[in-house]
């Protein structure tokens, strides 16, 4: 034994004597991962987060979260002399005096939009290989509270340095409190201590957007974590793969070395973008003052889509009994990101209803061996992104020459028209490669090589695929529709009879697909 | 129907293909050299940082391809920093594909369901437990504590009373009175009539006394754009056009829609465009909605000229200013 050996194990011996912690570490240690690159898209959301509680703590040791007004003093010329918040002025000072102080305010921003970005990629990788199906239902909720809860905390960083852009995104916050009916105007006043903007607004985001909601995200991302350590992550259906097992590298060392490799590349990456591309520099913009605004204001991207949902809304309010209520604001600022949070949430659940598919399931699906789904989440985001780019009307159309009435009626159609289409498009192109997997499984792979016939006919050889290949594309199950019956074994009507029509037409939906290979259309096909 | 049929079977984990490094005592030297170069370049980075920090001027700003002119203090510490960080990153990551095992491990999966005994035996310790608590018997002790259990919900609640003062009146009042004078903003200087040529845009704020100081939640709602047309230009009604003088109009500057400043005026078409979400406003007919989200026309301020020929306010606002709220009445 080495004399290093036998410091460790002193070490060992002394933290097991105390805590038991040898039989879960020897578990553990041990414990597998499958791999893939798409497995990373969750470890970057986490490493941004670390990202920006590092940098962010950085932050608050010289950042000043009051509305008092200062008159600024300090090295940037073109502001001197002017009254501002003291929020602004020392953002000001964190960008030209403190020494890496503007390299840490592009970290921190770099990496709240990294941090978004992978969240959504992340929730879309599991949307699409069906990763939400039972056992994990609790982690796909607690998944898009995290994105939600994103959405609020990125908002809220960057309105703390109260320049004249991210007020007006403050302004437009408070317009929607304040159009609730009945207790909206309550509730504003209560949020920023009296009429817009006061001087009580910035502090207290501060709090909520340091304390409180870093807490809670630290709390569910525990949990998070937890849950996938303990029920096993996923994997990709492939030979050797089964719902029963989990195949890939151990913790330690390998996933160890990639997974805290990857966080320093992730830092790295962040770094190199905050070096050689600015971001918010929040001096161009000046202080906040309610009477000016800039030209082009836009909110970070994952506001753009509530910000361009708002643009397109048709002028509707209605005028009655001494009240007002602001359609115009509601249906698209509170109702319809409230529906498709809510569905977001519920999804797997309804999946399942439609299905009537209880079981656990470890092995991801093709997304394509699931067209209703994948055409549903196509759906999805072609909305949002139609949404999005409403988001930034203003920007298009002077960038490619358009006028905005052109910009908003394209959006204005398209958020209703383009969705259905993205359905029915995607769900024909899952079904057509549904088709190309039957054909490449029946007839091989086509290998470029033409061989004439003595007949003088060309024909393309064909070479058949590996066994584990034709295994990986006939694996996944197809499912079977729902047939609820409407009357019982008596003959009389079942109550709830419309509710299971309606299931059995959605289950026959789900269930559309190309017939996959079968052993015996294999058999069949080599005596031919 | 698929269930009948019978599937492909399963070839099983594809044999473990063994890499250069593990076979050849050389190639894993050259693995081992990569990786700790990849390191040393770490090491390398952190210096250009430390270096960076320590000596270079903060005015020193040096020309890039496709950056442009930037400020090198600020370029070269990121740059060091993410060459410091992502070397480490790289070097570990070579280090696990390289030098690591790569063979496949299989491990195997349970039910996350409890065993049935587990489950039997969770549901006697919890009847045991509470019968001895006898929570079904004692419904006093159960029904008291649900009620302070809600009654004390209401503390924390009421403890937010104080976040802020209740609206009141606050929403529908501005700062314009009849008879204040407009001032120009930034500058504060009264206005005549004949310092607006035709065509020509202001934004104006309520005056105030010497010395005085005007709080942001003041301009949220005073701010005024004042906009000078050819009287022939404007289509108002009477009792509209009462309320401009010489060809001189004025609206609330703050959005109908949700309160953004209206800041872009078109002078060819005489619209009013709010950046935020595009509602457009027709000036020369008392500016009405012509496109976008805003379903009201910004309110209108009645001016007029004082003794010495100073525009001031005819009258208060007779709308209350900027996005709609539940008590306001638009009728």
């Amino acid at each position: 034994m080495t004399a290093r050996e036998r410091v460790a194990g002193t070490v060992a011996n002394y933290v097991d004597e105390r805590t038991g912690a040898a039989k879960w570490m020897k578990k553990n240690l041990n414990k597998v991962f499958p791999d893939h690159w798409s497995f990373l898209l969750g470890e970057i959301a986490l490493y941004s987060f670390i990202i920006l509680l590092l940098s962010g703590t950085f932050l608050t040791f010289w950042f000043d979260p009051s509305q008092r007004e200062v008159v600024y003093e300090g090295s940037y010329e073109p502001l001197n002399g002017i009254e501002m918040s003291a929020a602004y002025a020392s953002t000001l000072h964190i960008s030209f005096e403190v020494r890496g102080g503007l390299l840490m305010r592009q970290i921190h921003h770099w990496a709240a939009l990294l941090f978004m970005v992978a969240i959504v990629v992340h929730l879309l990788r599991v949307y699409f290989t069906g990763a939400f199906r039972k056992p994990r239902e609790f982690n796909w909720i607690i998944g898009v509270g995290l994105l939600t809860l994103g959405i609020v905390e990125g908002f809220l960083g960057y309105s703390l340095p109260d320049d004249l852009l991210s007020g007006t995104g403050v302004r437009i916050a408070q317009a929607i409190i304040q159009a609730l009916p009945v207790v909206g105007s309550y509730l504003s006043f209560f949020a920023f201590g009296g009429e817009f903007p006061g001087e009580a607004f910035i502090p207290r985001i501060y709090t909520v957007h340091v304390l409180l909601l870093p807490g809670i995200f630290l709390a569910l991302i525990t949990v998070h974590l937890m849950l996938v350590w303990y029920q096993k992550h996923t994997q990709y259906p492939g030979p050797g793969r089964t719902e029963k097992n989990v195949v890939g590298y151990p913790l330690f060392p390998v996933y160890m070395a990639k997974a805290g490799g990857f966080f320093f590349i992730v830092f790295g990456v962040t770094a190199f973008l905050s070096a050689v591309a600015s971001i918010n520099p929040v001096w161009l913009y000046g202080p906040y003052t309610p009477g000016q605004v800039s030209a082009g204001s836009q909110p970070d991207w994952y506001m753009g889509w509530l910000d361009g949902l708002v643009r397109m809304a048709p002028p509707i309010e209605t005028h009655a009994f001494g009240h007002t209520i602001s359609w115009n604001i509601l249906i698209p600022g509170l109702i319809i990101p409230g529906i498709m949070f809510t569905g977001l949430a519920l999804y797997p659940f309804i999946e399942s209803w439609i299905s009537g598919d209880k079981r656990e399931h470890h092995i991801l699906d093709r997304p394509r061996n699931v067209p209703n789904r994948t055409a549903l989440g196509a759906m999805a985001l072609t909305f949002t992104i139609v949404a999005l780019l409403n988001g930034g009307n203003d920007i298009i159309a002077t960038t490619f020459n358009l006028t905005i009435n052109q910009m908003m009626w394209f959006s204005r159609i398209g958020i209703l028209v383009l969705p259905p289409i993205a359905f029915v498009v995607t769900k024909r192109l899952c079904l057509s490669l549904q088709r190309a997997d039957r054909d490449l499984v029946l007839h091989g792979r086509e290998t470029g090589t033409l061989m004439r016939m003595p007949s003088g006919e060309f024909v393309e050889i064909h070479e058949p695929i590996s066994a584990e290949k034709a295994w990986t594309l006939t694996q996944h199950e197809q499912p079977v529709p729902l047939e609820l019956e409407d009357t019982d074994a008596r003959g009389v009507r079942r109550p709830g009879a419309i509710k299971n029509k309606l299931r059995n037409r959605m289950s026959r939906a789900h269930a559309v697909a190309v017939p996959k290979v079968s052993a015996q259309d294999l058999k069949e096909i080599e005596h031919h | 129907m698929s269930s009948e049929l019978e599937i492909i079977k399963d070839p099983g984990v594809p044999a473990h293909i063994h890499r250069q490094a593990d076979l050849d005592p050389k190639a894993e030297q050259k693995a081992e050299r990569q990786v700790a170069i990849l390191f040393a370049l770490s090491s390398v980075g952190t210096l250009l940082f430390i270096y960076s920090y320590t000596f270079l001027s903060e005015d020193l700003f040096i020309f890039f391809p496709i950056l442009g002119t930037t400020n090198a203090k600020q370029l070269f510490l990121g740059l060091g920093l993410a060459f410091a960080l992502f070397f480490i990153g790289a070097g570990a990551i070579h280090w696990a594909k390289t030098l690591m095992p790569d063979e496949e491990v299989i491990a195997m999966r349970h039910e996350m369901r409890s065993e049935d005994e587990d489950r039997r035996e969770l549901i006697k310790t919890a009847k045991q437990g509470a019968a001895a608590a006898a929570l079904g018997r004692r419904s006093l002790i159960k029904r008291s504590l649900g009620l302070s259990l809600g009654l004390v919900g209401l503390s924390p609640l009421l403890l937010l009373r104080d976040l802020g003062p209740l609206p009141g009146k606050k929403l529908e009042t501005t700062s314009w009175k009849t008879g204040t004078r407009l001032v120009t903003d930034p500058g504060d200087r009264p206005i005549k009539p004949s310092d607006l040529e035709v065509g020509a845009v202001a934004q104006v704020l309520p005056a105030i006394k010497e010395g005085g100081h005007r709080a942001l939640s003041d301009i949220g709602k005073d701010a005024v754009l004042l906009i000078r047309l050819r009287q022939e230009e404007f289509q108002l009604d009477p009792e509209r056009l009462e309320m401009t003088y010489q060809g001189i109009i004025a609206f609330s500057k703050i959005c109908s829609h949700m309160g953004c400043a209206v800041a872009l005026y078109e002078q060819t078409t005489k619209h009013l465009l709010c950046p935020c979400h595009q509602s457009t406003f027709d000036v020369t007919r008392a500016a009405k909605v012509i496109f976008g989200p805003s379903a009201r026309p910004l309110p209108q301020l009645a001016i007029t000229v004082d003794d010495e020929g100073y525009l001031v306010a005819q009258s208060p606002f007779n709308e209350p200013v900027g996005p709609s709220y539940w008590e306001r009445n638009s009728q």
